[in-house]
């Protein structure tokens, strides 16, 4: 019976201490949000004010028209590009193949540095073993061994999909051991107290524990992998958004060139979106 | 609660010891630990810093492993952590990634237990922490006083024979403490668990347990073991009634003169 009383009494105060910490957090993410809106605003003011500069410039004639088309020019080299693609092909075509050797590579290194990232850092024997390759390949710039490459896979899609999935793999590689080095012993031994043992306590905690930062290495692996593919298209091929623009400036075309830079950026901001709304989603509880 | 007589029941430590380094920069963190754990028992285990607990804790989970004697269950060897120890942590360490109701559920579904019979237990659990509305809710949304009943379920929810808790309520508030200290102690009538429970604090041990524990460092060891008279007997008394009985502050002041090391007769 004392042990009923005792248990009610305890309910309303349980209550209570429940209530206070979503209401402060509320609070302070108002605030927080209005303050946010008002410097997207500067920097959309900003960008307006600079294109503005730009018209300017190329319409009153204060910079030669052949390093500084007039946005109406790039605009219409937009619209011709559309309807009539470039050079055989359209530029959804153009911007399609280079996505797909993009996201190829991300994903295949993916798939192969977490896995063998987690096991380095959980193994220190296993990482002595892949470290060296790893600490010599890495700071190369893509383009040394992209000859290699070429030497051995010809100018093809082959070829530029392993070197960026070479580019992407270091980062990812990296983030995989350290995240899983820097995670709680308790995390670790709380499963395995609760029955989670050889496989399954890599699916169901590890890889779930170090999700978030994995997600923030791919950002780091995005562009790393994107500064390379815009060269190697540079370097060797015949289609792809990088190309693109080398092919342009063969022929003096600079608003194609201009129109293809502006279209890799809003690219590059697309994809790193993307990412950042997976971040949130996957670890809500990292935001603050 | 009555248990049978069973020679092997239990959780038995036979001559625990533990060693870190050798020769001259060996240190005795344990030495010669031989206790006997009875299903049903409520144990507090008292000292001071550096007296070993959390090292007796640790090779009980099986977290970390004696450099001599051994730690059996009911009549089996225990080296490795797995649900037949349950532990409760300073930090509840949820997994944040899962709803509440998942991290009860967690434990279950490692064992393979049937989705049904998971969704029965994780109900029960929730409602008898008090949790039924906050189910849904992700770790990071919870205070710490429900995030701690939170662990509390996640570890019994796997039917564990003994429960290790480690100074779970010292990052609680005094009031929220109170009430978690009242909480485990109705758990504990209603599930007859043996709990195993460190703490610094002397008078939650004496309101809690009806068994202490007291250890000194250097080498860690057990010098006094014996039921708590202050919980003996009657079957449920009020923390009011054993603060203001007469022997409350005499054990009181008995403990801790022994943790400080000093020696006094009951």
């Amino acid at each position: 019976m004392q042990s009923n009383t005792q248990a009610q009494a305890a309910v309303p105060l349980k209550n209570g201490e429940d209530r206070l910490a979503p209401a402060a957090a509320r609070r302070g993410a108002g605030g927080k949000i209005s303050k946010e809106w008002l410097y997207r605003g500067i920097s959309a003011a900003s960008l307006l004010a600079v294109l503005l500069l730009w018209w300017c410039a190329a319409t009153f004639g204060w910079v030669n028209p052949l390093f500084l088309p007039k946005p109406q020019t790039v605009w219409s080299a937009f619209m011709d590009v559309i309807r009539d693609g470039y050079k055989g092909q359209t530029l959804l075509n153009h911007i399609g193949t280079s996505m797909r050797r993009l996201f190829l590579a991300l994903a295949a290194a993916f798939a192969t540095a977490v896995p063998l990232g987690i096991l380095c850092g959980r193994f220190r024997v296993l990482r002595a073993i892949v470290d060296p390759f790893i600490e010599f390949y890495r700071p190369l710039p893509p383009l040394a061994y992209y000859t290699l490459l070429i030497l051995w896979f010809g100018i093809t899609d082959v070829s530029k999909v392993l070197l960026l999935f070479l580019g992407a793999f270091a980062p990812l590689f990296i983030t995989a051991v350290f995240s899983v080095q820097r995670l709680s012993p308790d995390r670790i031994n709380g499963a395995r107290s609760l029955g989670a043992k050889g496989w399954k306590l890599y699916a169901f905690i590890i890889f779930p524990s170090v999700l978030p930062e994995l997600l923030t290495g791919l950002r780091t692996a995005v562009g790393v992998s994107y500064a390379t593919l815009v060269a190697a298209e540079m370097v060797a091929a015949v289609s792809g958004i990088g190309w693109l623009v080398l092919d342009a400036s063969k022929f003096l075309r600079s608003d194609i060139m201009y129109l293809g830079i502006i279209i890799m950026a809003l690219i590059a901001i697309a994809i790193d979106l993307v990412i950042r709304s997976l971040i949130r989603r996957v670890s809500p509880w990292t935001e603050q | 609660m009555i248990y049978e007589e069973k020679p092997d029941q239990g959780i038995l430590l036979d001559g625990i010891g533990l060693t870190y380094g050798k020769g001259a920069s060996e240190r005795q963190v344990l030495q010669n630990v031989s206790l006997k754990l009875e299903p049903g028992e409520f144990v507090a285990v008292l000292g001071p810093s550096g007296c070993g607990k959390t090292s007796l804790l640790n090779i009980l989970a099986g977290y970390l492993r004696p450099t001599r004697g051994t730690v059996t269950i009911n009549g089996k060897r225990h080296t490795r952590p797995d649900p037949g120890v349950g532990v409760v942590f300073q930090q509840a360490n949820l997994f944040p990634w899962l709803s509440l109701a998942r991290n009860i559920e967690f434990g279950m579904r490692m064992q393979s237990i049937s989705k049904a019979r998971r969704r029965e237990r994780v109900a029960y659990f929730l409602e008898l922490m008090g949790l039924e509305t906050s189910a849904k809710l992700l770790p990071h949304q919870l205070s710490g006083g429900m995030k701690q009943r939170a662990a509390i379920a996640r570890t019994l929810a796997t039917d564990p024979e003994i429960v290790l808790l480690d100074e779970p309520f010292s990052a609680l508030d005094a009031l929220t403490r109170e009430n978690m200290q009242l909480h485990l102690r109705e758990i504990w009538h209603k599930t007859g668990k043996c709990m195993f429970f460190i703490t610094h604090d002397v008078d939650e041990a004496l309101l809690l347990s009806s068994r202490l524990i007291v250890m000194h460092p250097d080498p860690g060891r057990v010098v006094e073991d014996f039921a708590n008279p202050l919980t003996e007997g009657a079957a449920d008394p009020s923390f009011a009634r054993i603060r203001s009985s007469a022997d409350y502050s005499r054990l009181r002041e008995h403990l801790l003169a022994r943790m400080d090391g000093v020696n006094t007769l009951i």
